[in-house]
């Protein structure tokens, strides 16, 4: 009875979602404030109904229903509670639901925050947001529908969740990453709707961008996650692997950033116009590939989960549809939208124009790296396959980086329209010197090694951080005090601040990492040990123990730091019931400035096992850097410009007021 | 106008070193980075050079899987077509999907003695899952060369 609830609330849902992609747009071209309006009860709608289906799939999942086909296949009596509830989103079909209750949740949060949006251009955006809600649950309920039934033959017993999705990360990171893919749709729906109305001013920017920040600070947080389940729950240590599932992720993100950075001046300068709008196309257009390449199995990839080609086929046409559809009302349009605010060759606009071709550049080239191999299969035939790996993507990556690092503090201690020079000189010459000297002296002092790799990096990294320290003080300079001074800096600078900084923590995390970690591999017998920089770690064998739905091979590592009792490592080697899966749970030791990192490898004989056993110094650095750079994102939206009309005008007429009691007193 | 033009050059310029940079820095990675696909079969007829970086794809032979008596963490097995053989030796923790009788990639190099010094064991992470290369080139083993096998 449930799932049938949720199968037939997807289908009013569905239905809602037409209606939102048409009538509010037919009301736009016949001037018909009724049909306008009818945009916001309609999301409120969808978004009820995707709510309720997401709620009968859960409940279905919770008093384990393995009449529906959904949850047969990843779930089982023995799984624990609230694996069970996170199963929702473990597999295609109720992934693609998640992504669906997240559209409309997105829908209705524009619906519910704008309400300083003129009529007409509330109705197109929503509509076109209903655009894409009706293609994806067209196609949930076309070519995987969650509540699926097996009515004549119910198993007794569901096949089980995958193994590696039992576990903390699978519970956080897709939510955080779907929010930031689907997120881009409603910078992608302004774009469309400026297309439309022909008009992209200081205003439309201003609606757009906390929008994006949004978006772009989930997405960052959600790739952040990724590479942290990545690390200790599949990658045995690693953090990243060029892989294309991880790839198509990363996309987004990079023109995200840059879409972020357009956006600032196309509200404060008026200029960036077309671009801007194509960035905010491409960012959800590359979302949507992400979609495709991780739903239709297209590339290999070690972690490709649903293969499938007929659902490929069907993506495929969404995302032609997305993007030709886009693109060509951007050809018809675009001419139209032209900035003419002049700007000089040291202004901030050119820095941020140089931060925008940087990052657009390192998107071509990973994409063109990610779908090499089918570029060069369609050529050469199927026998001829490649893989492209990691150096190729480190080549590229690693010194566009760099330079976009070179070019964060020059942008954002830059002045808008024109810059002096003596005055960029004035401000970088001393953090120049300084952090190129420290960049060098800092690393050379504590570990007493020459590695230019690691000077650059700390180098690049105190250029961010010293710079920000610089700016900040030249622009509380005239303030009588500190404490002054930075309240009245607005929360959007911090914001910004806070983002480039988080850039300062990534650089230096994934550098020194990179750099100092020692990773060792190697055959234990029981009471034998290893030793890495002062940490003995003393492998005192392994031990059965049962789990809930899995019994495991539990080592035990004792840690001996200079000689002295430190810790105690369980690495454990988990066998499924369910499915007879094995996986490894890696046990790591998390600290600030090291991570200790065990997990058993395989059985050689006698006791011994092959054990992996990691040092990572800084490692937690990457993470860390993330999360700064998405707390900037939120901080900038929190900006009081960004709050209702009322609030502004209100404001308006108190400076009015101001104007006239100055000019009575004069 | 003169600023308008000025303006107008300077992003023609940077355009154009950006995309000199980009397509640089593509040609010279994509020789570095790429690894060509070859079949166990394809090895032994010496299509490939000692040392040259590739990736290898095939079934892991029953029986062939060597743990003890070796090196530290080494382990070799056999990688098989059905055809030909190439003995792989790896150094490291096995994936947990690694078993006899399934399919394996590796990256890595020939030796001198024409053993395949893998630096990586990729993992699956479904049982379902065969890679698209192992798939074909299974499939390619089994269509064209079984009347060579059999000989």
């Amino acid at each position: 009875m449930i799932p049938e609830l949720g199968n037939f609330s997807l289908a009013l849902g569905l239905s809602l979602a037409i209606l939102l992609s048409v009538l509010p747009m037919v009301g736009v071209y016949r001037n018909n404030q009724l049909l306008m309006a009818m945009s916001r009860p309609l999301c409120t709608g969808v978004w009820v109904f995707m709510v309720i289906s997401f709620g009968c799939l859960a409940y279905a999942f919770l008093h384990d229903d393995f009449s529906v086909a959904y949850v047969a296949s990843n779930s089982n009596t023995l799984l624990p509670e609230i694996y069970k509830f996170t199963a929702v989103w473990g597999g295609h079909e109720g992934s693609l639901l998640l992504w669906v209750l997240m559209v409309a949740s997105w829908t209705y949060a524009v619906s519910l925050f704008s309400r300083n949006l003129p009529l007409d251009i509330l109705a197109r955006v929503l509509s076109v947001m209903g655009v894409i809600s009706v293609c994806f649950l067209l196609f949930m309920l076309f070519t995987s529908n969650p509540f699926d039934r097996l009515m004549l033959s119910t198993p007794a017993e569901g096949t089980d969740l995958n193994p590696l999705l039992q576990d903390f990360g699978l519970i956080v990171h897709p939510p955080f990453l779907y929010m930031g893919y689907v997120g881009f749709s409603v910078a992608y729906a302004f774009a469309i709707t400026a297309l439309l109305t022909g008009k992209l001013d200081a205003a439309w920017a201003r609606w757009t961008r906390p929008w994006t920040n949004a978006a772009w600070a989930f997405l960052t947080i959600g790739v952040a996650l990724g590479s942290w389940w990545a690390y200790y729950e599949l990658g045995w240590g690693g953090w990243w692997f060029w892989d294309p599932v991880e790839n198509v992720a990363f996309m987004p993100w990079l023109v995200g950033t840059a879409l972020i950075h357009s956006l600032a001046v196309t509200e404060k300068r008026g200029v960036f116009k077309s671009w801007t709008v194509l960035l905010a196309i491409a960012a959800f257009s590359l979302s949507l590939l992400g979609t495709f390449i991780v739903r239709s199995g297209l590339i290999t990839s070690v972690h490709a989960f649903a293969v499938d080609p007929e659902r490929g086929l069907v993506l495929l046409a969404i995302l032609l549809l997305v993007i030709g559809a886009s693109l060509f009302l951007y050809a018809l349009r675009a001419p139209i939208m032209k900035g003419t605010a002049s700007y000089t060759i040291t202004s901030r606009e050119v820095f941020l124009l140089i931060n925008n071709i940087i990052l657009v550049v390192a998107t071509a080239g990973i994409l063109l790296g990610t779908l090499y191999p089918l570029i060069h299969e369609a050529i050469n035939g199927e026998a001829n396959m490649v893989s492209v790996g990691p150096p190729y993507f480190n080549t590229i990556f690693l010194p566009l980086m760099a330079l976009l690092a070179v070019f964060l503090t020059v942008g954002s201690i830059s002045r808008w329209k024109k810059t002096s020079t003596a005055f960029l000189k004035e401000q970088l010459t001393k953090v120049a010197i300084a952090s190129v000297a420290l960049g060098i002296l800092l690393p050379l002092a504590i570990t007493r090694e020459v590695n230019f790799g690691i000077f650059l990096a700390v180098a690049l990294a105190l250029w961010i951080v010293l710079g920000i320290a610089r700016d900040i003080l030249t622009k509380i300079s005239n303030k009588d005090s500190l404490l002054q001074g930075l309240k009245s800096l607005s929360l959007s600078y911090y914001g910004m601040q806070l983002a480039h900084s988080g850039m300062a923590v990534i650089i230096l995390g994934i550098c020194l990492t990179s750099h100092y970690s020692v990773e060792e591999d190697v055959r234990l017998a029981p009471g034998e040990s290893i030793v890495i920089r002062g940490y003995e770690f003393i492998f005192e064998g392994v031990t059965r123990q049962p789990g809930p739905n899995y019994e495991a091979d539990a080592g035990l590592i004792t840690v001996l730091k200079n000689g002295e009792d430190y810790l105690q490592l369980r690495p454990e080697k988990r066998t499924y019931f369910a499915t007879g899966a094995i996986q490894t749970e890696a046990d790591i030791d998390v600290g600030l400035f090291r991570d200790l990192f065990a997990a058993l490898g395989d059985p050689r004989g006698e006791g011994a096992w092959v054990v992996r056993i990691h040092l990572k110094p800084f490692v937690l650095w990457i993470w860390l850097g993330a999360f700064i750079m998405a707390a900037g994102g939120i901080t900038a939206i929190l900006d009081r410009r960004y709050r209702t009309k009322e609030k502004v005008s209100q404001q308006d007429k108190i400076v009015t007021q101001k104007d006239d009691i100055v000019m009575e007193g004069a | 106008m003169l600023a308008h033009r000025q303006q107008k050059l300077a992003i023609v310029l940077f355009i154009v070193l950006g995309a000199g940079i980009a397509v640089a820095l593509t040609l010279f990675a994509l020789k570095e980075g790429i690894n060509v696909f070859f079949t166990p079969t394809e090895i032994s007829e010496g299509e490939v050079e000692t040392g040259q970086n590739f990736r290898i794809g095939g079934m892991v032979k029953m029986g062939s899987v060597i743990k003890e008596g070796l090196d530290g963490a080494e382990v070799n097995f056999l990688a098989t077509d059905f055809c030909n053989d190439v003995l792989v030796s790896f150094s490291g923790p096995l994936p947990d999907l690694f078993r006899e009788g399934q399919g394996v990639v590796a990256d890595g190099a020939l030796d001198n003695n024409g053993t395949f010094q893998a630096t990586q064991i990729l993992a699956k992470h479904d049982e379902d899952y065969m890679s698209a290369e192992v798939k074909a080139s299974l499939d390619a083993a089994e269509e064209e060369d079984v009347g060579v096998c059999q000989q």
